[in-house]
């Protein structure tokens, strides 16, 4: 195998630790809302949202890099894993997102009317 | 044994055979493409799922007024604990499942043993709670009535509180039989009839006069809607649900032609028809993820407890089911972001 087998308990449950405290702090965030994070918007998303999904990414990048061990991994399968992933996640979510709210803005302002 | 575990070859030897492309073995190599693809195929239908919220983003339901049950706790309304237990069970379970490499890289067999076994339990316990909360989500607390439109009207008491039908809904003295197939002129049946016919809610409706209709539309105190005199201004809040007058609400509720419970994939009590669509499919993707997760488990679970890896010299076996493993609990952490949380 390409790496070397050292033990690493304390590594592991140091992520756990991060991991554990950063779903709480989501819980919290989520129970709260706090008025300054969810009434405040930028680029068409409150701010509590945003925290959201940077968390969601940090916890992400844990479990994969530690739990799922690509950061030990040679750089050519780091890359080959990570880039198409990220690439068309981007890609696909500009593409859906910008799409649905083309169609809410046609809903919106039809002459249909909706709500009969 | 060379089939089935690779091991570091040598550089001078680049087309003698058993070479890695990418320093992985074949094995985990085709693991992390197929967590790949896997992943791709989870991001289309989150983005799906995107593309619909943001078609109706005005009228979307608002996941902690769906989400609000506990074990034990009933009536308490108790949003985002449950799933906030179901993700520290997945990731504790991801914990044992990365121990239980670690371990298999010092060969230590009964270290694996007791870690792998800890891992199934934890799938196990995170299957059964997501049982628990699809059942919860069909069964429904309150239940609306759908109007002919297609909108749904949920009710609210004089303290912006929901109420459910069976509160107020008046018992009227009427026939109406389950219709089944043996006893049409044509072989339909129907589905299980609502326990409240549309017209013992709107007579309930009416005798109840601190009743108000809450409607889809989160509320926004655009110019427009401040001097709309069909929305009760006291009862609706910015970034919640809009709450009717009691005249308003009383003329959409004639406009119903369906009492909706619970949920399922044609309607459902919480709002969007979509909604509920998407978090059977979506989490029911992921649950069966995890239950084949389960199962590969316990089949690398078993071969350690009769020792094959021990033979092998090598616990890869582990490794590879292992990257599996997290990647479920990689995706749940999506999925309780994008359901529970935004």
């Amino acid at each position: 195998m390409s790496h070397e087998h050292v033990s690493n308990t304390a590594g592991i449950w140091k992520v756990f630790a991060i991991l554990s405290a950063v779903t709480i702090i989501e819980v919290i965030l989520g129970i709260l809302k706090p008025d300054f994070l969810h009434m405040n918007h930028l680029l068409g998303m409150n701010l509590l949202n945003w925290v959201f999904y940077i968390l969601t990414v940090f916890k992400a990048y844990y479990i994969v890099w530690s739990f799922m061990h690509l950061g030990g991994e040679k750089s050519s399968l780091r890359w080959a894993i990570v880039l198409p992933v990220v690439f068309l996640i981007i890609y696909i979510l500009f593409i859906f997102l910008t799409e649905g709210h083309y169609i809410y803005g046609v809903f919106k302002d039809s002459t249909i009317k909706w709500n009969f | 044994m060379e089939a089935t575990v690779t091991t570091a070859n040598s550089e001078d030897k680049t087309w003698g055979g058993g070479n890695e492309p990418m320093g992985a073995s074949y094995g985990k190599m085709m693991m992390w493409f197929f967590i790949m693809s896997d992943a791709l195929t989870f991001s289309g239908f989150l983005a799906a799922y995107g593309l619909s919220r943001f078609k109706f983003i005005e009228t979307w339901p608002l996941a902690d007024e769906v989400f609000t049950h506990f074990p034990f706790l009933h009536g308490v309304s108790a949003p985002m604990y449950y799933v906030a237990l179901m993700t520290f069970i997945l990731i504790f379970s991801s914990v044992t499942m990365v121990l239980a490499v670690d371990a298999g890289h010092q060969m230590k067999k009964n270290k694996v043993i007791v870690y792998m076994f800890l891992t199934i339990i934890g799938g196990l316990i995170f299957v059964g709670s997501q049982a628990w909360e699809w059942k919860n989500f069909i069964k429904g607390e309150y239940g609306a009535v759908e109007t002919k439109g297609g909108s749904l009207l949920q009710f609210v008491d004089k303290d912006g509180n929901r109420v459910a039908l069976a509160d107020f809904a008046s018992t009227l003295h009427g026939e109406r039989v389950q219709h089944t197939s043996n006893k049409g002129t044509w072989f339909l049946s129907e589905g299980e009839l609502p326990s409240y016919s549309l017209a013992e809610v709107q007579a309930g409706f009416k005798a109840h006069p601190e009743l108000s209709v809450r409607i889809e539309s989160i509320y926004e105190a655009t110019p427009d809607n401040v001097k709309d005199a069909k929305i009760n201004h006291d009862l609706s809040k910015f970034k919640h649900k809009t709450v009717l007058s009691r005249e308003e609400s009383i003329s959409r509720l004639a406009d119903g032609h369906y009492v909706v419970e619970g949920a399922n994939l044609i309607r459902n009590e919480y709002g969007n028809k979509l909604f509920a669509d998407f978090f059977f499919f979506i989490t029911g993707f992921h649950g069966f993820h995890v239950f084949s997760g389960v199962i590969l488990n316990i089949i690398v679970f078993f071969n350690v407890l009769i020792g094959t890896y021990e033979k092998r010299r090598s616990y890869e076996m582990v490794e590879k089911v292992g990257l599996y493993w997290h990647f479920v609990d990689l995706v749940w952490v999506f999925v309780f972001t994008v359901f529970y949380l935004v």
